[in-house]
């Protein structure tokens, strides 16, 4: 059982979620004695001053009160400017990163998140990060605003297409986090999910290690597969021969497709290569043309696997 | 005035047939037309919140698909806001009573007023247009590049949006010369019942901040055509600045769809507990506060969204002042019953619910504010039930109460007090059973707009989905309530609430063409009752 997710909230997995908790609960319990006093008022008059014969008048008239009128002006005051500093001083805090952080690129699309590591030159789409270590991420959409949001840390921050937009963050327990896309973003919005994995240091270097080369010891179909649902085509294309946003990839190899333009083509390697550098120029007949150009994305290798993974499917 | 005959007898009688209704010029037909159009569209809208609440009793697939649902979140959302709760209560309500109370024949400028209408229809018309041309999917906010998508849904929608406003303009002008201009001999300003007040700080944002909500429609609708790059990053435009221009509007929008909501609110519980309301002159000035502030505060959409520290800071911090007055009505609106005579008709239990809904709807607004814990909340349920706790707690709420207080005026006829005040207690339980589970799921960390979700929310779905059976179960009783009304032969007398306002004391039951058959002289304040022993 997990102490520290209550009613309210959830779980508490970073540095923030403390003081976030904090200023929610007070502000919580500040509301519910607000909430009270005015219920029970309400409550307390209609019932008292309910009017017994038809003909009952009031029996006062007030219309102004200036010891009243000024303190529930000040009090209502106070707090709010209380809470002002309270909310300020922790937004400051999760907005600034120390310099010490580990730097992520996170790009979004529709409807997967990709992670590259920089300095550690691996490549992954479940977020891996060490414990007690300040992470910033630094993220960038391919299409759409799409919006980070990982609940146990308390912390979002939109993803937008031409411009960088960071967010930064330290692990305070190890485990899996959901990471939710909470801008919407069109069709599979409220499937493009993901997870923060925090892992002890040691594993995090075996990771890296393991990650750096993913291809290694797999054959390139089954690299390919990897790939499938690492760069998110998964998102568009299924591989079970059910129609998604895209074409299917089951039993098309070899196969002679029809286009949009009464041309039709035969999937083969160089067909395949073409459509995921630039897809717009044969687009299937009976689908949109929405999927995102993946020129510069994969490296040579990388398509050569999803060729052979696409290839594999009979 | 040398009335012509016809001058004298009720409105509803003047003349008959289709046609005198939609060329009428009378200020009370009008209301009665954007009343019977907005509710035929709230229904609209309250079927499709209906069918995805029901989709989203377990968290996949029920009966809808993904973009069915994605379809109908926007389509509520458009006509809610757009169709019935920004045009709402000025429309209907404000229409029909605004001339009555301050003693006026008409509004100051009838064609405009029935112009408004044709406007609003035609928006209308075009909403309909774009279900007809695919599914509009991109929520009533319109998001750029997302909505820059060439989805032609999505491009009527953004045009009927446009002409909505020039409606709301349209009407807000209106108000404010007739408020200015034609108050009877004697009706003060600080004599103007507070629903008038309201109304007027309600014309003052609809006439300054709808045209950049026209303004920034179409952009969109040029960066869709022509791809200038104004807001599309792929051609060098800022998506974000869409954003500034969308809550420029959006956010005084959030007080025109509340701000009336106040007045109705004030004259309901002043009247049921025939007592003069408590602080007149603060309900009065803070209305008009509230959209000063209102105007400098949008950026609190955008805390996650890419603005500087600095910004979100003084966005925080001015949000914070809107706070201040809100609490305060809240306040006076309790003060008002501490020794009244308070009379649970079917108007006050819908002024009351106004009371506890918008007391949640404004707390949980202030915990929106505290920059740290937005940035945990935005975008989630949380967000979701808070603005439906102001627009249909808050509003539609007292737009209901409204419809009750004034249906003997309008039609001249009495509901079934007993179904009536049944329905608006199905109305509180539903709704807040509806919204309140929304809350707890929000900050837990739900997000909005999920079509499929983490199982462990499923309760909290669940539990809405019951909400709005009864809610609904509700509204319609009520419905039909004051349609049956209708069947039965005219007895409602002409002040039935012993109000104090021109509308009850003045003007027949209901009204004449003109309102009044003489110009009424008001001597006293809308809120004057006698008090016990004196
Ligand atoms: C946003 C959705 C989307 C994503 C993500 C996506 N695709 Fe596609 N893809 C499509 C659509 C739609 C088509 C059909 C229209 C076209 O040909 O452009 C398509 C067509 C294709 C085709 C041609 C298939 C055929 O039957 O002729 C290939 C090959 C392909 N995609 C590969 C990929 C690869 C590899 C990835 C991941 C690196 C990927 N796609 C990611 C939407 C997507
Ligand atoms: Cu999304
Ligand atoms: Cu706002």
């Amino acid at each position: 059982m997990d102490t520290t997710k209550s009613v309210w909230l959830p779980e508490q997995a970073s540095t923030f979620a403390n003081s976030v908790d904090w200023a929610f609960n007070l502000y919580l319990w500040i509301s519910v004695a607000f909430f009270a006093i005015i219920v029970v008022l309400i409550a307390y008059f209609v019932v008292k001053y309910a009017r017994k014969r038809p003909d009952q008048l009031a029996t006062a008239q007030i219309v102004h009160n200036t010891f009243l009128e000024t303190t529930w002006t000040a009090i209502p005051l106070i707090i709010v400017m209380a809470l002002f500093v309270v909310g300020m001083k922790g937004y400051w805090n999760m907005r600034v990163a120390p310099s010490n952080a580990m730097q992520v690129d996170v790009t979004g699309r529709k409807w997967a998140w990709s992670f590259d590591y920089p300095k550690e030159g691996v490549s992954t789409d479940t977020l891996v990060v060490p414990v007690h270590q300040p992470v910033r991420l630094r993220m960038t959409s391919t299409d759409v605003i799409h919006s980070f949001f990982i609940p146990a840390f308390r912390t979002k921050a939109d993803v937008i297409p031409g411009r960088y937009h960071s967010l930064w963050f330290e692990a305070t327990k190890t485990g899996v986090f959901q990471v939710f896309c909470t801008q919407y973003c069109g069709t599979n919005h409220s499937y493009m999910w993901t997870a923060v994995k925090v892992v002890t240091p040691d594993e995090f270097q075996a990771w890296v290690a393991a990650a750096a080369d993913p291809s290694k010891g797999k054959t390139p179909a089954e690299f390919g597969e990897i790939l499938y649902s690492q760069k998110g085509c998964v998102a568009c294309h299924t591989v079970d021969g059910s129609t998604g946003i895209g074409p299917t990839w089951k039993g098309i190899w070899g196969i002679s497709v029809p286009l949009e333009d009464g041309r039709s083509v035969t999937v083969d390697e160089a067909y395949v290569k073409k459509s995921m550098n630039e897809p717009a120029t044969d687009v299937v007949k009976g689908f949109q043309p929405i999927m995102p150009p993946f020129q510069g994305v994969l490296s040579d290798k990388e398509e050569d696997a999803l060729v052979a993974y696409i290839q594999s499917l009979k | 005035m040398t009335a012509h005959v016809h001058d004298n007898i009720n409105y509803l009688k003047t003349s008959k047939g289709l046609k005198s209704w939609l060329t009428t010029v009378d200020h009370k037909r009008i209301g009665l037309m954007y009343l019977a159009s907005i509710l035929v569209f709230f229904i609209t809208g309250g079927l499709y919140a209906l069918l995805f609440r029901l989709e989203l009793w377990t968290p996949n697939k029920d009966f809808l698909s993904v973009d069915q649902y994605n379809n109908f979140f926007t389509m509520h959302g458009v006509i809610m806001v757009f169709l019935v709760v920004v045009p709402g209560i000025p429309g209907a309500l404000g229409n029909f009573v605004l001339p009555l109370q301050i003693g006026a024949k008409d509004l100051a400028f009838p064609k405009l007023n029935l112009t408004s209408l044709y406007l609003y229809w035609l928006g209308a018309i075009l909403a309909v247009i774009s279900l007809l041309a695919g599914h509009a999917d991109s929520g009533w906010t319109f998001y750029a590049p997302y909505s820059l998508s060439k989805n032609p849904a999505v491009m009527w929608m953004l045009t009927a949006a446009f002409l909505l406003g020039f409606s709301s303009i349209l009407t807000g002008l209106n108000f404010i010369v007739t408020i200015h201009k034609m108050r009877a001999p004697g009706m003060t300003w600080f004599r103007m019942p507070l629903f008038i007040w309201a109304l007027y700080a309600t014309a003052i944002m609809q006439v300054f901040a709808t045209p950049v909500l026209g303004i920034t429609l179409i952009l969109m609708l040029v960066e869709n055509f022509f791809h200038i790059g104004i807001f599309d990053p792929a051609l060098g435009g800022d998506p974000i600045l869409m954003q500034h221009f969308f809550w420029f509007y959006s956010h005084p929008a959030v007080y025109i769809i509340v701000v009336p909501a106040f007045g109705i609110a004030s004259e309901l519980i002043a009247t049921f507990s025939k007592k003069e309301i408590f602080g007149y002159k603060f309900i009065a000035f803070s209305s008009v506060a509230i959209t000063v502030i209102g105007f400098l505060v949008w950026g609190h959409h955008m805390f996650v969204a890419g603005q500087s520290e600095v910004a979100d800071t003084i966005f925080s911090f001015l949000t914070f002042f809107t706070a201040i007055p809100s609490a305060i009505k809240v306040f006076n609106w309790t003060t008002t019953l501490y020794k009244g005579s308070i009379e649970l008709r079917t108007p006050m239990l819908y002024g009351l619910q106004v009371l506890f809904n918008f007391t949640i709807g404004g707390l949980t607004g202030i915990i929106l504010a505290i920059l740290s814990v937005d940035i945990h909340l935005h975008d989630t349920y949380f967000v979701v039930s808070h603005f439906h706790y102001v627009a249909m707690g808050t509003t539609m709420i007292a737009f209901i109460g409204g419809i009750h207080y004034w249906w003997p005026k309008m039609t001249g006829r009495m509901y079934n007090e007993v179904v009536g005040k049944f329905a608006s207690l199905l109305v509180f339980v539903g709704f807040n059973t509806v919204f309140f589970p929304q809350l707890i799921m929000g900050s837990q960390g739900s997000p909005r707009r999920y079509y499929h979700y983490l199982p462990d929310f499923q309760i909290f779905h669940q539990i809405s989905t019951i909400g709005i059976i009864i809610l609904a179960v509700g509204l319609f009783t009520a419905l039909i309530n004051l349609l049956m009304s209708l069947r039965r032969a005219p007895d409602a007398p002409q002040n039935p609430w012993g109000a104090r306002t021109l509308e009850w004391e003045f003007a027949e039951t209901p009204p004449v063409l003109f309102n009044f058959k003489e110009t009424p002289v008001v001597t006293h304040g809308p809120y004057e009752f006698a008090k016990e022993g004196a």
